[in-house]
């Protein structure tokens, strides 16, 4: 193992999930206002239609898959009677078409933020870097499980990447999991550890808000004056970025 | 019976003369911000017309409002809460903000900048979302007036509705003007739609708000609320709407709009409910018993049991005192003449509406007859169905009965009047013939012609807790600039209050950041130095907070030193 694996598989994870942890905390407490999934809908609406929903539903899947074969130990799944094989049909047949979702939604969207102007002027910067590891964390995930699921031979992940990260989050990392894994799942990995050291940062904080108490809350919602959460009592913090005129902008 | 109390609005339509000027000072309060610069908190819609936004009131398009299930339950129009959860990726029934219309300014800098020629120089309109040219095709007014009715008036939901269609003829048409504001309803849409538990009705005053903190932006606000009064900034992702002036209206002051108000047609007061019967009497079977069913959840003021158990809330013995003086009350429950907007959305509205028997008199002026004589009006009521007819489909769930008997009403008090301002002898058969005795209907005349500031504006200023008050002293690390803040703030405002700049409402200022609150809003713009002196934006001062009086610093540009570049 060399000072790369090191710094690859173990600094780079710890230092992202540190970031990821401490950044949300941070925003959570000073950037209320700008906590917000900043929809554009009001701009377009007609790729909207298609595109978020195609790419809300689709991530929802992939993360649940995620979820089943990174952090759920593979003795414990076959405990319950699914074997190699199940899992492996499973993930490779519901996974193609969670990616399928997920990548057309996504194309929807970035074809919709380039090209549709309203869209396009209301894009940070930090939009776009975010766009940038998001898309590539789908697009190598995806390339990964064609090329090695359904051309290749069929990769076990689950015998290295998954105790890698599992190493990871008992405090006992083990970088030698991670050295052979293939070149495009390395790449996947990567990628995703930077999405989520950007994430605390980006518009995607929004994912921490799924509005599940929706579901048991009165419908109508009644708050004193005197709530310290209340209209007027504190110094308003900063929001989340300045306001500009999209008229001087575009004479810049 | 659990007594609330609701600050309410009357919007008198007989005086409304489609000025604009509530629209204009509202806008320059609150919605003079990027990202919300096609949202007018209140606007002034002429009727027949499209409204703003378009067609808003077409719930069949817009799924605005609640609706009663089979099961005789409430729910909103637009699906329970596991369907708007499902929804939130993309809420099908939001509004485009072309439906509102896509904001513009016009290229001023060009008259100034532009080259020496042969043609006048124009200021081009441009975006204000592209910065591009565009072609203005529609705005917030664009029917203003009944302009360019014959080609989009068909399109008035209200129309639709009706059995006999206006015939939109230059010498055929009436028309009234419809000033609207956030209804702060009873059984607020929007609040129940919020993801988030963002919005929320005042226990004190019954205002909607919007917590701009725990606002995650998912626009079911927008779409849930009937009457189209909750906006989407769209810079800051968050939404923004009326807030009935909270801050005027803690001291006991009139909202902007009302302040403003040329004609004096508003009127705001408390209004006492039964918080416990606002279900039952949203959820009643037929719509047009609506009306009835949210008169009921009224509480008489002067009834001891209602006092007590008023007081048994904790609320204040001046409230209490305010809600007895309240001409919303009178007006809502006592002469019976303001009536709901659009009752049938089962959201509870409390902002009313003294219908306009102005359509009415212009039809009997122009044909000839006496326009104030009460048996000419009567039979005109009775005649032209017309105007009726809309009024009760805007008012009453297309119910023409309380309509008439409210324009009956006003048409007896000009009547009356008119015999008592010649000094002949008042005749007590036409307040008779409605329902009330020359007395009421005198009562009814002052408040409605000669009110004075005071009798139209009844609010009582809110109380300062001690935990409120405490908080007002802050914590001294989070100043602006201070180690808690780290800079000077870049948002002046959450909760709605804020503009785009980098000062606040009154300027920079060292120390504490100023929030006008109760406690220190006449200090802070009665006797400040600060706010008074301060320029605004550097090297120049606010004219607005300027009193007059001597030369503020910033009130000339600095005087260049003798040599230096100018």
């Amino acid at each position: 193992m060399t000072a790369w694996d090191y710094l690859l598989w173990v600094a780079f994870p710890y230092a992202a999930s540190g970031v990821f942890v401490v950044g949300h905390l941070l925003r959570y407490r000073y950037d209320q206002f700008g906590w917000t999934s900043r929809s554009s809908q009001t701009y377009e609406n007609r790729l909207l239609r298609w595109g978020s929903p195609m790419f809300h539903y689709g991530i929802l899947m992939v993360i649940g898959g995620h979820v089943v074969g990174l952090f759920i130990p593979k003795p414990w799944l076959e405990f319950f009677g699914v074997t190699e094989h199940m899992y492996h049909l499973g993930a490779t047949w519901l996974g193609s078409f969670a990616a399928v979702l997920t990548v057309a939604g996504l194309a929807i969207l970035i074809y919709r933020r380039r090209l549709t102007k309203r869209v396009l002027l209301v894009t940070t910067v930090m939009d776009k870097f975010m766009y940038v590891f998001l898309a590539s964390t789908i697009a190598f995930g995806t390339t990964a499980t064609v090329l090695y699921q359904i051309f290749g031979g069929g990769y076990d992940y689950r015998g290295s990447i998954s105790p890698w990260i599992r190493s990871l989050y008992s405090f006992q990392p083990d970088p030698s999991l991670m050295s052979d894994v293939p070149f495009f799942f390395q790449l996947h990995v990567l990628t995703a550890t930077t999405l989520f050291l950007l994430w605390p940062f980006t518009r995607l904080v929004h994912v921490f808000s799924a509005p599940l108490g929706y579901l048991v809350r009165p419908y109508v919602v009644y708050r004193s004056r005197d709530d310290p959460r209340g209209a007027g009592s504190r110094a308003p913090r900063r929001g989340w970025e300045k306001s500009e005129r999209p008229l001087e902008r575009s004479r810049k | 019976m659990r007594v609330m109390a609701q600050m309410s609005m009357i919007m008198n339509l007989d005086k409304c003369i489609g000025c604009h000027t509530c629209s204009v000072t509202c806008k320059q309060v609150w919605t003079n911000r990027t990202g919300v610069e096609y949202a007018w908190f209140n606007n002034v819609e002429t009727r027949p017309g499209l409204g703003y936004p378009r067609e808003y009131e077409n719930q069949e398009k817009w799924k605005g409002g609640w609706v009663r299930n089979k099961r005789g339950r409430l729910q909103l129009k637009a699906g329970g809460r596991l369907k708007k959860l499902s929804q939130i990726f993309n809420n099908p029934n939001l509004p485009q903000i072309d439906d509102y219309y896509e904001p513009w300014t016009y290229d001023y800098d060009m008259l100034t900048t532009a080259p020496a020629g042969t043609q006048s120089p124009v200021a081009r309109p441009k975006s204000l979302l592209t910065g591009q040219d565009i072609d203005i095709k529609w705005s917030g007014n664009w029917d203003d007036d009944l302009g360019g009715s014959q080609e989009t008036a068909s399109q008035d939901p209200i129309l639709a509705t009706m059995s006999e269609k206006v015939k939109m003829e230059f010498e055929e048409t009436f028309m009234f003007y419809l000033p609207r504001i956030c209804e702060h309803c009873l059984n607020p849409a929007c609040v129940a739609a919020c993801p988030s538990g963002a919005m929320y009705k005042r226990e004190e005053d019954g205002i909607v708000l919007v917590d701009e903190d725990a606002c995650r932006g998912w626009r079911m606000c927008v779409s849930a609320c009937p009457y189209k009064k909750v906006y989407f900034n769209h810079k800051t992702g968050k939404a923004e709407k009326c807030t009935l002036c909270y801050p005027l209206i803690e001291q006991g002051k009139p909202t902007i709009c009302s302040e403003t108000c040329v004609g004096r047609l508003r009127y705001l007061g408390l209004m006492l409910y039964d918080a416990d019967a606002v279900l039952a009497a949203a959820s009643i079977e037929n719509d047009q018993d609506l009306l009835d069913a949210q008169r009921a959840c009224f509480l008489d003021p002067f009834d001891p049991e209602v006092i007590a158990a008023a007081k048994a809330e904790g609320m204040a013995d001046d409230w209490i005192e305010a809600a007895q003086n309240s001409p919303i009350y009178k007006l809502i429950s006592e002469f019976e003449v303001a009536l709901p907007l659009h009752p049938e959305y089962r959201t509870m509205p409390m902002v009313w509406y003294i219908p306009p028997l102005s359509p009415v008199v212009d039809v009997v002026s122009n044909s000839g007859s006496d326009g104030e004589d009460a048996r000419t009006l009567f039979a005109a009521i009775d005649k032209l169905r017309i105007p009726v007819e809309y009024l009760a489909g805007l008012f009453s769930a297309g119910d023409v009965v309380p309509v008439e008997l409210s324009l009956r009403k006003l048409a007896a008090m000009r009547a009356y009047m008119r015999d008592i301002n010649l000094g002949n002898e008042p005749d007590e058969r036409i307040p008779n013939a409605v329902g009330m005795t020359g007395e009421t209907i005198t009562a009814m005349y002052r408040l409605l012609a000669i009110a004075k500031y005071e009798d139209r504006y009844v609010i009582p200023k809110a109380h300062v807790e001690t935990a409120r008050e405490l908080d007002e002293l802050g914590c001294s690390l989070d100043n602006d600039g201070g180690p808690g803040m780290g800079g000077p703030r870049e948002h002046a405002g959450p909760h709605n209050a804020g503009d785009a700049g980098p000062a606040g409402p009154y300027g920079n200022t060292p120390g504490m950041p100023l929030n006008a609150t109760v406690d220190n809003y006449n200090q802070m713009v009665g006797d400040s130095p600060i706010i008074k002196t301060r320029p605004a934006t550097p090297g120049r001062i606010n004219l607005l907070n300027w009193n007059g009086g001597g030369v503020p610093q910033g009130l000339f540009p600095p005087i260049a030193d003798a040599g230096s570049p100018a």
